[in-house]
């Protein structure tokens, strides 16, 4: 039981009259990479933003590391242990790829904003505080291979940098539970092969959640799967249980795996 | 329901768009800026008085464009109510002065830049939960509330103001340095506001590149992920906000005293605006910016308003009119301001051995 980092129990959230996401309960687990998948409008991304602090839900109940984090506000959840990559990309533009990674890591010192020290504090090593920072950032830069462009204006490069700058700036924040928004949306082959193989990397020491419509990739990397349509979770368990769940098969995996 | 302007468009507010700003200053601008310092210091060796008095006055709004810089160009904060700030410890001075004999320097300029900065932390503890238009149109409400509050009431002076008759004394403790000490001396007051401004530049380009500014500038970019990456940006914008309040406060008190009267209209809406346009005419982020654009935006005012009189028409009356093309003409031609401007020119001359 101890491994379970995040857990969701009856996780409602109303729009008016229409449960996006309805009775949802998940946990996950260090090790462990848990896939939620539906077809558009399942509510796996409002189930993303529920976890995440970005929406509060109606009902139901969110514990991260053993605490009731019902409603807490995003940065909250963020200093607390939970990272989050987005569906559509959600970097600093104007900024470096490193800025932004290093920006990702300097949440995680203690933030004084009132404090005259961090007025006139150097971002560069001269400072304590920002050789933790920047070694984080360089460890992170090079974890997720983005080291040929450190000095790149993140809205230059590629789509599929983007996005591996975006799982980057998730890990730069040190997050226990990962939770990966589409991490492979419009990426080629090779950039997609890089992210599994990075996300396989970092596996071991992350609770993960991960949505995606990539079935081969889930298939590939998940433990665990939760399968949603309408908002409710239809069905639960291993890939090879989701596989022959006749169900998910009518639902959802017959449109693609026909 | 709160959360859902956050969502929209990825969380990036509509008055940020996602181009960077001139933040790190370029050889040719460093050398105009340069060239520039140079012209101030020697300016009261060869201005008359009433030349030195208004170039004091450029470089106090410069003061006062800056810490308005802070807000719009950093953090991408539109204020329209900064001068309530600017006029508030104006009237500090104003009310600290006593009526037959001047007032120390030394604490009367702390007193009135606390006040400012007290007032922007109250008032920036609930605006800055707004975001967008919502911002501008609350920081406006709360500056025509001080500006009213003024306006109306006798004891503060009403629709007329106050008079400051002595300017503050800058004696330490009765005892006077020098024959120059003392800011009834037009030059030392022009020396005073110049190590002033260049102190507040320093501070504000050094912020700029610190944790905090860092902090400031991914919030102008994307408050959203900002968040998200476990940053409190109420606390960091509030910070700003008070900051800016309080050095707005600087320039309030250095107009006080060098013009020695404060009128409801210097905390008006027009005030708040010019600085906006100061901002923008120079070039937002970067500080610089903002004192060249406080510099053009006065001179150019100047001109217009010395226009001739043509036939029946004043030009001069109208100047509000000149002016509003002017900044027009800017924005459209160069969207960074005059130093985006000399920055592109520079650039091009620096290309075009190479083409």
């Amino acid at each position: 039981m101890s491994d379970i980092l995040l857990s969701a129990k009856g996780l409602t959230k109303r729009f008016g009259g229409l449960a996006a996401v309805n009775d949802v309960s998940l946990d996950l687990r260090r090790g462990r990479i848990h896939a939620v998948i539906g077809p558009n409008g399942a509510g796996k991304s409002t189930l993303t933003n529920l976890l995440s602090g970005d929406i509060t839900p109606t009902s139901g109940h969110i514990t991260l590391g053993g605490k009731d984090v019902t409603g807490w506000s995003p940065e909250q959840m963020s200093l607390a242990g939970l990272g989050r990559s987005y569906q559509k990309t959600n970097i600093f533009l104007p900024f470096t790829v490193w800025e932004n990674v290093r920006l990702a890591s300097q949440s995680r010192v203690g933030q004084a904003p009132w404090s005259p020290l961090s007025w006139l504090s150097d971002t560069r090593n001269v400072a304590i505080k920002s050789i933790a920072i920047n070694d984080r950032a360089t460890r992170t830069i090079e974890l997720s291979g983005l080291q040929n462009k450190r000095n790149a204006i993140a809205g230059t490069i590629s789509h599929g940098e983007q996005r591996q700058l975006e799982i980057a700036m998730t890990l730069a924040t040190e997050p226990q539970v990962l939770m990966l928004d589409e991490p492979l949306a419009g990426m080629g082959v090779a950039e997609a092969e890089a992210m599994v193989g990075l996300l396989l990397r970092v596996k071991k020491d992350h609770a993960m959640l991960l949505v995606e419509h990539d079935m081969d990739a889930v298939f590939a990397l998940a433990d665990h799967l939760t399968v949603m349509v309408n908002g409710q979770v239809i069905a639960s368990g291993t890939p090879a249980d989701i596989r022959a769940d006749a169900k998910v098969q009518a639902a959802y995996l017959g449109e693609e795996h026909a | 329901m709160r959360h859902f302007d956050r969502l929209s468009e990825n969380g990036s507010s509509p008055m940020s768009t996602a181009k960077s700003n001139l933040e790190i200053l370029p050889r040719s601008i460093q050398v105009v800026l340069c060239l520039g310092l140079i012209a101030l210091v020697a300016f009261p060796f060869v201005g008359t008085d009433f030349y030195t008095q208004m170039v004091t006055r450029m470089m106090i709004l410069a003061i006062f464009a800056m810490s308005l810089d802070l807000l719009q160009g950093v953090t991408g904060l539109v204020s329209l109510g900064h001068a309530a700030y600017f006029g508030l410890a104006g009237y500090a001075l104003a009310f600290l002065t006593p009526q037959g004999a001047p007032v120390s320097l030394w604490w009367t300029l702390p007193a009135a830049m606390l006040g400012a900065g007290l007032a922007a932390l109250v008032i920036g503890f609930l605006v800055v939960r707004t975001h967008g238009i919502y911002f501008i149109m609350v920081t406006m409400a709360f500056a025509q509330m001080v500006f009213f509050l003024f306006f109306d009431n006798k004891v503060l002076g009403g629709s007329d103001g106050l008079y400051i008759n002595f300017k503050p004394d800058a004696s330490l403790f009765g005892w006077t340095p020098f024959a120059w000490w003392d800011l009834d001396n037009k030059a030392t007051l022009y020396y005073v506001t110049l190590i002033l401004m260049l102190m507040v530049y320093a501070f504000l380009r050094r912020l700029l590149w610190s944790p905090f500014g860092r902090a400031l500038a991914g919030i102008r970019v994307n408050e959203h992920r900002m968040r998200a990456m476990g940053f409190s940006t109420f606390g960091y914008k509030l910070t700003a906000f008070t900051l800016a309040g309080s050095l707005a406060g600087l320039a309030g008190y250095l107009w006080g005293a060098q013009s020695g009267y404060m009128n409801p209209e210097l905390m008006g809406f027009h005030m708040s605006a010019h600085a906006i346009m100061m901002v923008i005419l120079g070039g937002m982020g970067n500080f610089a910016g903002a004192i060249v654009g406080a510099f053009a935006f006065e001179y150019v005012l100047h001109l217009f308003k010395d226009l001739p009189t043509l036939g029946s028409v004043n030009l001069g009356k109208h100047w509000q009119l000149w002016m509003g093309s002017f900044i027009v003409l800017v924005v459209v031609f160069a969207p960074r301001g005059l130093l985006g401007l000399v920055e592109r020119f520079s650039k091009k001359s620096e290309d075009a051995p190479h083409e």
